[in-house]
């Protein structure tokens, strides 16, 4: 095709021991908003990257309207008119709105100037911003404005986004979209990756899929349904999670009015937090990220402590207890920063599991560790999640996100928990594996454990919790049964829409 | 006792001069570190400046030749530390220590000869009206050159970190250098150039004192100035002009102290010795205590994994 505004062909990228592209070949048309998908390590990301000059092709080429387009870096691919929206926001905590985005632009104006301009193309797009706040300060959905309108303020041809919507409350992926269908109606294509199926259906004209750094199949996605996509892309039938009817037992795990100081200086306060969670049931907790969660699971797993009275688990008052009793007690917890908080990044896989399992799997006693029952306790989380990697002595860090999130998930699920708490479970994990991920947890519930779920995936929610509740600035909504509420109630509960009226009050 | 015999005039004039090394020193640890490098080396990177200054000023009869070649001598062993952190990933903080040691033998090395050496003596400026002024001739005008070379690098390097977009530049790879990286920054080589930087500063501060403070070359004449200066960083909340103030309140106090020895004050030596350390030390923690913090990357090594 001639008039196609970025055509690649053949691209190939190896690393050692796997290869991540292997001879794909696409189209995007100008104006198109186009789809890639895949499941975790297809390969996504190294293909973008390759778009934007971080990484260099092995062989096959890229033409941008017909002329060889070969970025050698970064700023090679702005000039050309690609822009980037990164899925782990490259942005700047300590400085201003302004100065990170006058970092992302080849040849930014005066501050003053650049801050009108940032005011004009926010105010067009309908993503309001003060350009003087510092970041640090901002929502989840802010942060990602400041991306957007860096991107916006280049005048882009293509701009590629990597799992926008995945931090963003319902009334964002709206404005989002907006903005969006904007830019495509001035002609400008957007490259769209994400796990969000139904998203993908209302938002691309067209949608290339990977699997194992294959292209695998191209659809329409308004004209294929989320299934048919999911298992396009797994190239297997998809598993979806079903749960029983079941009768929730007694109270085991209470928090009576809990406030916690956040110890960080971007940190959110828990402010009198109440709630139960009985046998047999799982509670969703909805909330943009930095409403006070990462708090929330520090207070659980014993990493903050509180007044004993305030966390009660099983009538035993244990707010000043530390993480080792708690899990000695039977209360697990999974917090959401996979590298460095859940796991040990240089540690291998077998120790890994030691550090949160050691009491609970036997694996010390008297003080001595067994690395047999460690490596084989290592091995069954590997089997039951189907974690892709080499083996047991792999570092952590070695594995791809989705895949370490299973390995952590799986590592406190399989310790038979009393109450499991757990902060976004799924995470950068592909269809498939999220699904075996939910239906562990739900199977967890169905044997009487009380299992709350930290989550800012609504569809995840709704697909697994009993009971449903939101935080906002850390405090907790109301506790409703998650049957029958619909997204407006869900979106009210989360505090709205985090515009500048919200965010500045 | 006879306070009266200290002169305030006298004072301030002469801490301006006691402040001089350790606050040129400072500024460039503090570029460095707004990179995201902490290089402790500064001791080592200071007296191997001052045996360079000195013996360049020596052989050459130029004080000015003296300070190029300080500056060149510590920018010298920074690219050492800058090999060792940027392109080996070696431990910052075991390869400044290690550098600090290193200095302090290589100076020893290059100084056997100039020991007991009077070195050319650094002009002083004498604007014959205005440095007869009362009282403010003293202070403002009559310094060498270096004093004001500190207070104008002071001013530039607050413009350069506030204004300019080479400063926006190296400030946001100290932040995070894998943003700075996926926008197309060279992170490696903005940090080199910083710790180059931080280490030409430390050169010229080191050269100061054996060139004009003390003037002459005795071992280990820096006695723990770069570690003041290092402090002097972190205390000043890695703001220019909280080195400056910092900087001033380390050299008044030293000043004063020997002032007050001199005057036979009632306290003992010993306490009026350490109280410069003490007293700069304690201002800058009550200061610092606000909402400023350390630049997110320092201290971390950067690899690109792409």
């Amino acid at each position: 095709m001639t008039d196609a505004l970025l055509s690649i062909r053949g691209l190939t990228k190896a690393y050692p021991g796997v290869v991540a592209n292997d001879d794909v070949s696409f189209d995007i048309l100008p104006g198109e908003v186009h789809a890639l998908l895949g499941e975790n390590g297809a390969g996504k990301s190294t293909l973008v990257k390759m778009i934007y000059g971080l990484v260099k092709p092995d062989s096959g080429e890229m033409r941008m309207r017909g002329t060889p387009y070969a970025p050698s870096e970064p700023k090679a691919a702005r000039a050309a008119g690609v822009a980037m929206v990164f899925q782990h926001f490259s942005l700047f905590d300590a400085m201003n709105v302004a100065e990170n985005i006058a970092l992302g632009m080849a040849d930014p104006p005066p501050m003053r100037d650049l801050a009108a301009r940032i005011r004009e193309v926010s105010d067009q797009y309908g993503l309001p911003l003060d350009p003087w706040r510092v970041v640090g300060d901002l929502s989840a959905g802010e942060r990602q404005r400041v991306e957007i309108i860096r991107c916006l303020l280049q005048d882009p041809k293509l701009l590629i986004m990597d799992e926008p919507t995945s931090v963003l409350t319902p009334q964002e992926v709206d404005i989002l979209f907006e903005t969006l269908g904007k830019l495509k109606a001035e002609g400008t294509s957007i490259l769209y990756i994400s796990h969000k199926l139904e998203e993908i259906r209302k938002l691309c004209d067209e949608a290339t899929i990977l699997r194992l750094g294959r292209k695998v199949a191209t659809c329409t996605p308004r004209d294929t349904t989320a299934r048919q996509m999911a298992e396009l892309m797994v190239g297997a039938e998809l598993h979806t999670p079903t749960r029983e009817g079941r009768r929730p037992g007694e109270v085991r795990l209470a928090l009576k009015a809990l406030s916690v100081t956040s110890p960080g200086q971007f940190g959110t306060s828990l402010k009198a937090i109440t709630l139960e969670v009985r046998s047999g049931e799982v509670l969703g907790l909805a909330g943009v990220a930095g409403n006070g969660q990462d708090e929330l699971l520090a207070a659980l797993s014993g990493e903050l402590r509180s007044g004993a009275g305030m966390v009660v688990l099983d009538g035993t008052a244990i707010g000043d207890k530390g993480p080792a009793e708690r899990r000695r007690m039977g209360l697990l917890t999974a917090p959401e920063e996979r590298l460095g908080h859940a796991a040990a990044p240089d540690m291998s896989l077998t120790e890994n599991a030691a550090l949160t399992a050691a009491e609970r799997q036997n694996i010390a006693r008297n003080g001595f560790l067994s690395w047999n029952r460690a490596r084989g306790f290592a091995r069954e989380i590997i089997e039951r999640f189907d974690v892709r990697t080499p083996g047991t002595e792999n570092a952590a860090r070695s594995l791809s996100g989705g895949n370490l999130q299973k390995f952590v998930i799986g590592r406190e699920v399989m310790q038979d928990p009393e109450v499991l708490v757990v902060n976004q479970p799924t995470w950068g994990v592909d269809a498939a594996a999220a699904a075996v991920i939910r239906q562990a947890l739900l199977d967890l519930a169905e044997g009487g454990t009380a299992v709350i779920v930290i989550s800012q995936d609504l569809d995840e929610l709704m697909e697994v919790s009993d009971r449903f509740a939101a935080l906002n600035e850390g405090r907790l909504s109301e506790v409703r049964p998650a049957r029958g509420l619909t997204v407006e109630d869900i979106g009210l509960m989360m505090g709205g829409s985090h515009d500048m009226e919200v965010a500045d009050a | 006792m006879d306070l009266s015999s200290i002169d305030p005039v006298l004072l301030i004039a002469s801490l301006m001069v006691a402040a001089t090394a350790v606050m040129i020193a400072a500024i460039g640890e503090l570029i460095a570190e707004r990179a995201g490098v902490l290089n402790l080396g500064v001791e080592g990177m200071m007296i191997t400046g001052a045996i360079c200054g000195f013996a360049m000023a020596v052989q050459t009869g130029s004080p000015t030749i003296g300070f190029l070649a300080a500056a060149a001598g510590g920018a010298l062993l920074s690219l050492l530390f800058a090999f060792l952190t940027q392109v080996a990933l070696a431990n910052q903080v075991a390869s400044g220590l290690a550098l600090t040691l290193f200095g302090l033998g290589l100076s020893s090395l290059l100084g056997q000869d100039y020991q007991g050496i009077k070195p050319p003596s650094t002009p002083r400026i004498d604007i014959p009206v205005l440095t007869d002024l009362p009282a403010v001739g003293r202070i403002v005008f009559g310094h060498d050159l270096m004093v004001y070379f500190g207070l104008a690098l002071v001013a530039a390097t607050w413009a350069f970190l506030k204004y300019t977009r080479a400063g926006l530049v190296l400030r946001s790879v100290g932040e995070n250098h894998d943003a700075a990286h996926a926008l197309g920054y060279k992170v490696v080589r903005i940090r080199v150039m910083a710790i180059a930087f931080g280490g030409a500063c430390a050169g010229l501060g080191g050269a100061y004192i054996s060139l004009v403070r003390v003037p002459q070359w005795t071992e280990g004449m820096t006695a723990g100035i770069g570690w003041i200066a290092l402090a002097l960083v972190v205390f000043a909340s890695w703001k220019p002009w909280r080195v400056l103030l910092g900087a001033y309140l380390f050299g008044g106090v030293t000043v004063l102290q020997l002032n007050l020895q001199a005057a036979g004050i009632a306290i003992p030596v010993e306490y009026l010795s350490m109280s410069p350390y003490i007293i700069t030390i304690v201002v800058l923690v009550i200061m610092s205590a606000d909402k400023s913090r350390a630049p997110a990357s320092l201290g971390r090594i950067f690899h690109a994994t792409h």
